[in-house]
């Protein structure tokens, strides 16, 4: 009697959110609030990739790759590329590989500038966003440059490249990197040590090692809970094991290894390593060497199946192909990195309030175009 | 450890229910196992001391012809020991019925719905098996090799791609 009887509610957060990265609805069961429950509700943005790619030939996947993860359009051309080569057994010129990795590593730094800057927005940070499509900006002038296109490039084809990179282009990239550097350190002093932010970001949402590899997240949030996996140190691809660069791990700074704020500073580490990575393979760069040389004029891998995974900005991108010997593929997978990072919000997300939810969300760093796919 | 070896372990441990090795034909060698079996084995795969594979990269629904079965493939990896494993499942196409693993691989949770959504491959023990890239109310499973095109979905017509 006379007892109050506080019930739970649901709230829905979506699909028409601005903070939500896309298209993505999140179910909450609130008491108060306090989160008590989030199931994610995703597809919106599904365009049937999978189905798409059983009626293409080969060579007609590369674009709708780039499509499904659309901030790292590169990435995604770059392992769907090297699944179909390592099932036809193609050598690449030296040339290929090392402008392939410039381009990958560029898109590395465009893609965190992009997750740093909506973070930062998503915690009520402003002006680092407009600070960091800055930089962004400049990256996307070199992919035009070279490919014609700022966003989806279909540029790295099985085997080669579409065309080779224009006159000016590795000066303008030294000229951007030589830029970057300090560029970072104004991310540090606007974002990183703000005290708002920190309080918005430290400690929130902590994940655990083994919450972590359990469901599957892979990349930055991995690493950012101290798990030292980065594919292109573990398991080296394309030529990945000539190069010297650091895995930053999630160090618990401003407060626990694996919160919010760890996931947000190890991308800005990254963007770094990156950059770095990009000065050695443009020092090395070879001058000599046709891009297309490689490129098979009839695209039949040998029947069989691989599944290939390599690191794209967002964690481990696979690709399991089936192949009965025809152009056209039985069976295409995409395993896409934030899929399975967004599965652990529940997990992580648990006992928080709604704002929280919003910075645990924003520093996961999904795309919705390779979740729905 | 190499694929052959935790082969060589796996039909000793679990007998008729590892059928067979296969080596030809995949760049990952593949284990085919039993498809009520797999959780049992996945298990055993994590918890053994020198196995230790805790990470699933990927799994994967599979329809290779209107006239096979269906089959589900599990890509697995230890990040601690650093070797890979790929398991494989076929279930029939009337009753395409396969044990989950979504409790011991919560990765698993959402690529069982995935496969459930498109192949409609029931994940047994699964904790809330429903569809997950589809509508709710979507008829027919995508990506068989046997689905037809609806015509309508809601009353709206679904314009047919050539």
């Amino acid at each position: 009697m006379g007892r109050l009887h506080a019930e739970e509610m649901v709230l829905n957060m979506g699909p028409q959110h601005p903070s939500t990265h896309g298209v993505l609805r999140l179910k909450l069961r609130t008491d108060g609030e306090i989160v008590s429950h989030i199931e994610p509700v995703i597809g919106y943005l599904h365009r049937s990739f999978e189905k798409h790619a059983e009626n293409l030939e080969y060579q007609m996947i590369t674009p709708f790759t780039g499509r499904c993860d659309y901030l790292a359009a590169m990435g995604s051309e770059h392992g769907y590329a090297m699944a179909v080569e390592k099932m036809m057994a193609i050598e690449l010129p030296e040339r290929v590989e090392y402008l392939r990795v410039i381009f990958a590593e560029l898109q590395r730094i465009a893609s965190h500038l992009v997750a740093v800057g909506t973070f930062g927005l998503d915690v009520g940070a402003i002006t680092p966003f407009i600070y960091c499509f800055r930089e962004r900006e400049l990256i996307l002038d070199l992919f035009e440059m070279a490919s014609g296109a700022r966003l989806l490039y279909n540029y790295i084809w099985i085997g080669g490249l579409a065309h080779d990179v224009p006159p000016g282009f590795v000066e303008k990239t030294y000229e951007f990197l030589d830029a970057f550097d300090e560029r970072v350190a104004e991310y540090n002093q606007i974002l990183t040590g703000n005290k708002i932010f920190i309080e918005r970001a430290a400690d929130i949402g902590v994940m655990t090692p083994e919450v972590a590899i359990n469901y599957g997240v892979t990349g930055p949030s991995l690493r950012a809970s101290g798990v030292n996996i980065d594919i292109r140190r573990t398991e080296p691809y394309s030529i990945y094991d000539r190069f010297d660069f650091d895995v930053p791990l999630g160090q618990g700074l401003q407060g626990t290894i694996g919160d919010s704020w760890d996931r947000y500073y190890v991308r800005v580490l990254e963007m770094g390593e990156s950059a770095k990575i990009i000065r050695q393979a443009l020092d090395q760069l070879p001058v000599e060497g046709d891009v297309k040389s490689a490129i098979p004029r009839r695209i039949r891998p040998p029947k069989g199946e691989i599944y290939f995974r390599s690191e794209n900005p967002r964690g481990e991108l696979g690709y399991y192909i089936v192949s009965n010997g025809k152009n056209v593929p039985v069976r295409l997978k995409m395993r896409s990195p934030a899929f399975s990072n967004l599965s652990v919000i529940n997990e992580i997300g648990q006992g928080w309030m709604i704002s929280d939810v919003i910075a645990i969300l924003g520093s996961l760093d999904i795309v919705l175009g390779e979740i729905d796919r | 450890m190499t694929e052959q070896e935790i082969y060589a372990d796996l039909s000793s441990k679990f007998g008729d229910k590892v059928i067979e090795f296969m080596e030809e034909g995949t760049l990952n060698p593949t284990v085919v196992v039993d498809a009520g079996a797999i959780a049992k084995i996945v298990t055993y795969l994590k918890d053994e001391e020198r196995f230790q594979f805790d990470s699933l990269m990927n799994l994967a629904g599979h329809d290779a012809d209107v006239e096979t079965e269906f089959s589900v493939i599990y890509h697995l990896v230890s990040t601690e020991l650093k070797h890979y494993i790929t398991l494989k499942v076929f279930t029939s196409r009337d009753e395409p019925k396969v044990a989950s693993i979504a409790e011991i691989h919560r990765t698993a949770d959402w690529h069982e719905r995935e496969a459930f959504d498109l192949y409609g491959i029931n994940f047994e023990g699964h904790p809330d098996l429903k569809r997950i890239l589809m509508e709710d109310d979507w008829e027919g499973y995508p990506l068989r090799k046997d689905y037809v095109p609806a015509e309508f979905y809601r009353g709206m017509r679904i314009e047919k791609v050539k």
